[in-house]
C-alpha cells in the first residue's frame, strides 16, 4: 500500500550553520498511530514544521497522499492538520470565530454542524463565545486541537501533545486519538513520555540527533529489545558474588541484597532454573523472586546511550 | 484560488476592526477634527486663499492622506506583526494558501479599513469646511490606489519588524515627517525655491498633489506625474513582497 507520508532523503541545515536533520528516510502508512520519540533537540519538530509547510526543507523529497509538499503544496496542506507543542492563540478572538477562521484558511466551506459537533467532543461547546484568554491551560489546547480538525483532515499532527496537561486531560486526549483512528485518521504524535507512546502508537520511530535511528512495530520492537529480569532477593546479603556466578547478565545491588539476571524473555533456555540451582548449589538462600518485563523506556534509554559513541 | 482564505482571513482582520472600534475609527477621526479646530478655522480664518482654494478646503485633502498613510501602515503592519509576535502565524503558513492569497487577505482588510476611515474623515471635514469635489472617480482612484499601496508598505514592516519598537520605528521616523513636510498644510510653491527641489524627492508630495488635483483640480506637480509615483510605489511594494515570500524572509527558516 501507498504510505500516505512518504520521506525520502530529507536533510535540514538552518541558517545559523545548525544542522537539525540528516538524510531522513520514513514512511507513514495510512490509518496508523506513529509515536516519534526522540529526547529534546532531536529534531522531531524540525522535521513535523517541514511537513506542514512551516520551515523550508533541506534536500530531499516528501510526499503527502502522492503530493510533493513544495511542487502541489495545496493538495498536500489541506490534508494536514496540525496542534503545535506551544499555546498560540488569538488571545480575543472567541472560541467560535477561531475555529470558523481554521476551517476557512484550509479552504474548506463553512459548516457551522460539522465545527458544533467539534467543539462538542471536545467539551468546548458551551465555551464557544468565551474569549481564549479566559480558558484554563487544558481548554486552550483543546481549542488548538478543535483548530486541527476544524478541516477535516486525513492526517493529523501532534507535537508533544500531553507536554504539561494534567492526567485527566492527557487519557481524554488519548481517547480521542483513538477515536480518530478509527474513522480513518492518520496520526504522527511525538512524545518524549515513552508511556504514552507505548499506550498509543501502532509504530514507533526513535529519532537522535537529526537521524531516524529505527523505526519499528510497537509489539515487535518491544519483543526483539524486550529483555526480561529476573530479580532475586536474598535472605543475607552478599559482599560480592562468589566466583562460580561472576558473569555479564548477573549483579548485585541493593548492598547486597538484590541479585538482578538479566535474560531473553524470547528463548526456551531462559537460564532461570540453572541459576535457581547454582545458587541452592553455593547455599544462597532467597526469600523472594520478581520477574518483569523492560518497558519501552528501558528500551529508549539503551538505545539512545548505545549510539551515543 | 482559495477563496475561502481569502475570505477568512479577510473578515478575522476586519472583525478586530469592530472589536476595537473606538481604536481604529474613533481616535483618527478626533485627532484629524482637531487639525481642522487649529488649522482650518483658528489659522485658516487668517490666511489668504491658496491657489484659489481656501485654506480650510484646501487642507481636506493633505489631512485625509496622512490619516490614510498612517493608518494604512498601522493596521497592516500590526495585523501581520500580531501573529507573529503570538505565534499563531504557524497556522497560515501551514494552511494551503499561496503567497498571493496571504496578501490579498491581509493587505485587503487593512486598505479596506483606511478606505472606510478616509470617507468618515471626508465627511466629518464637510462639517467644517465647505468644499466641491471636481473629480470624483479620480478622488476614488487615488485613495484606493494610495490606501493600497500603503497597506503593502506596512504589511513589509509588519514582516521585517522584529519588535514593538521597529513596529512604531517606520511610521513615526519616516512616514509622519513625511507627510508633514509633502504639503498637507501648505502648497509647495510657498517654500523657498531650494526647498521646492529638495521637496519634490518627497514621494508623499505626489500623492497629496494628485489627490488635492482630484478635490480642486488645482495641483503642485502635473497629476500624470503624482499617478506614475503612486503606482511606481505599488510596484517597488509588490516586488518586495515577492521577495519576502519567496525567500520566507523573517517568516520561514
Amino acid at each position: 500500500m501507498q504510505p500516505v507520508i512518504s520521506i525520502q532523503g530529507l536533510n535540514k541545515t538552518y541558517a545559523s550553520g545548525h544542522s537539525a536533520l540528516k538524510t531522513i528516510d520514513l514512511d507513514i502508512r495510512k490509518g496508523e498511530i506513529f509515536a516519534l520519540l526522540g529526547p529534546n533537540g532531536a529534531g522531531k519538530t524540525t522535521l513535523i514544521s517541514i511537513i506542514c509547510g512551516i520551515v523550508n526543507p533541506g534536500e530531499g523529497r516528501v510526499q503527502v497522499a502522492g503530493n510533493d509538499i513544495v511542487r502541489d503544496y495545496r493538495a498536500a496542506r489541506s490534508k494536514i492538520g496540525l496542534v503545535p507543542q506551544e499555546l498560540f492563540n488569538e488571545g480575543f478572538e472567541s472560541v467560535w470565530a477561531t475555529v470558523k477562521f481554521s476551517r476557512g484558511l484550509f479552504g474548506k466551506p463553512a459548516n457551522a454542524g460539522y465545527l458544533e459537533q467539534l467543539l462538542k467532543d471536545l467539551s468546548l461547546w458551551e465555551k464557544r463565545d468565551a474569549r481564549i484568554f479566559e480558558l484554563s491551560g487544558g481548554m486552550k489546547r483543546r481549542v488548538m486541537i478543535a483548530k486541527a480538525l476544524s478541516h477535516e483532515p486525513e492526517i493529523l499532527f501532534l507535537d508533544e501533545p500531553t507536554a504539561g496537561v494534567d492526567v485527566e486531560l492527557r487519557r481524554n486526549m488519548w481517547e480521542m486519538v483513538r477515536k480518530l483512528r478509527e474513522r480513518g485518521v492518520t496520526i504522527i504524535l511525538t512524545t518524549h513520555y515513552i508511556e504514552e507512546a507505548e499506550e498509543m502508537a501502532d509504530r514507533i520511530g526513535v529519532i537522535r540527533k537529526g537521524e531516524i535511528i529505527l523505526v519499528e512495530d510497537k509489539a515487535t520492537l518491544m519483543r526483539k529489545l524486550g529483555k526480561k529480569q529476573l530479580t532475586v532477593h536474598l535472605q543475607h546479603p552478599l559482599h560480592a558474588l562468589p566466583d562460580a556466578l561472576v558473569r555479564d547478565d548477573l549483579s548485585l545491588r541493593d548492598d547486597g541484597y538484590t541479585l538482578v539476571y538479566t535474560f531473553d524473555g524470547q528463548r526456551d533456555e531462559t537460564g532461570v532454573a540453572e541459576l535457581l540451582q547454582e545458587l541452592a548449589q553455593q547455599g544462597i538462600a532467597f526469600k523472594d523472586l520478581q520477574s518483569s518485563e523492560s518497558s519501552l523506556e528501558d528500551i529508549f534509554v539503551s538505545l539512545v546511550s548505545e549510539r551515543s559513541e | 484560488m482559495n477563496f475561502y482564505a481569502i475570505r477568512a482571513i479577510y473578515l478575522f482582520e476586519l472583525a478586530r476592526t469592530w472589536r476595537t472600534l473606538l481604536q481604529s475609527i474613533a481616535t483618527p477621526v478626533i485627532t484629524t477634527s482637531l487639525y481642522f479646530v487649529v488649522f482650518g478655522s483658528a489659522i485658516g480664518s487668517s490666511m489668504n486663499q491658496i491657489q484659489g482654494v481656501s485654506y480650510g478646503a484646501f487642507i481636506v485633502p493633505g489631512l485625509i492622506m496622512l490619516a490614510l498613510l498612517t493608518e494604512s501602515i498601522s493596521n497592516a503592519s500590526f495585523g501581520i506583526y500580531m501573529p507573529k509576535y503570538s505565534g499563531t502565524i504557524y497556522e497560515v503558513l501551514s494552511a494551503p494558501v499561496s503567497y498571493l492569497e496571504i496578501v490579498i487577505g491581509y493587505v485587503g482588510a487593512a486598505a479596506t479599513k483606511s478606505v472606510i476611515l478616509g470617507v468618515v474623515i471626508l465627511s466629518t471635514a464637510r462639517l467644517f469646511v465647505d468644499f466641491d469635489i471636481l473629480h470624483p472617480l479620480w478622488m476614488v482612484a487615488f485613495l484606493l490606489l494610495t490606501a493600497v499601496t500603503f497597506s503593502l508598505f506596512g504589511f513589509i514592516i509588519g514582516i521585517w519588524a522584529d519588535g514593538w519598537e521597529k513596529l512604531q520605528i517606520v511610521p513615526a521616523l519616516v512616514v509622519t515627517p513625511l507627510t508633514f513636510l509633502g504639503g498637507s498644510f501648505y502648497s509647495i510653491g510657498m517654500l523657498p525655491e531650494l526647498w521646492q527641489k529638495i521637496t519634490l524627492f518627497n514621494p508623499v508630495v505626489y500623492l497629496i498633489s494628485g489627490f488635492r488635483w482630484s478635490f480642486y483640480g488645482v495641483s503642485d506637480v502635473h497629476v500624470g506625474v503624482s499617478l506614475a509615483m503612486t503606482l511606481g510605489f505599488l510596484a517597488v511594494c509588490i516586488t518586495l513582497i515577492a521577495w519576502i515570500f519567496r525567500t520566507g524572509y523573517r517568516l520561514k527558516n
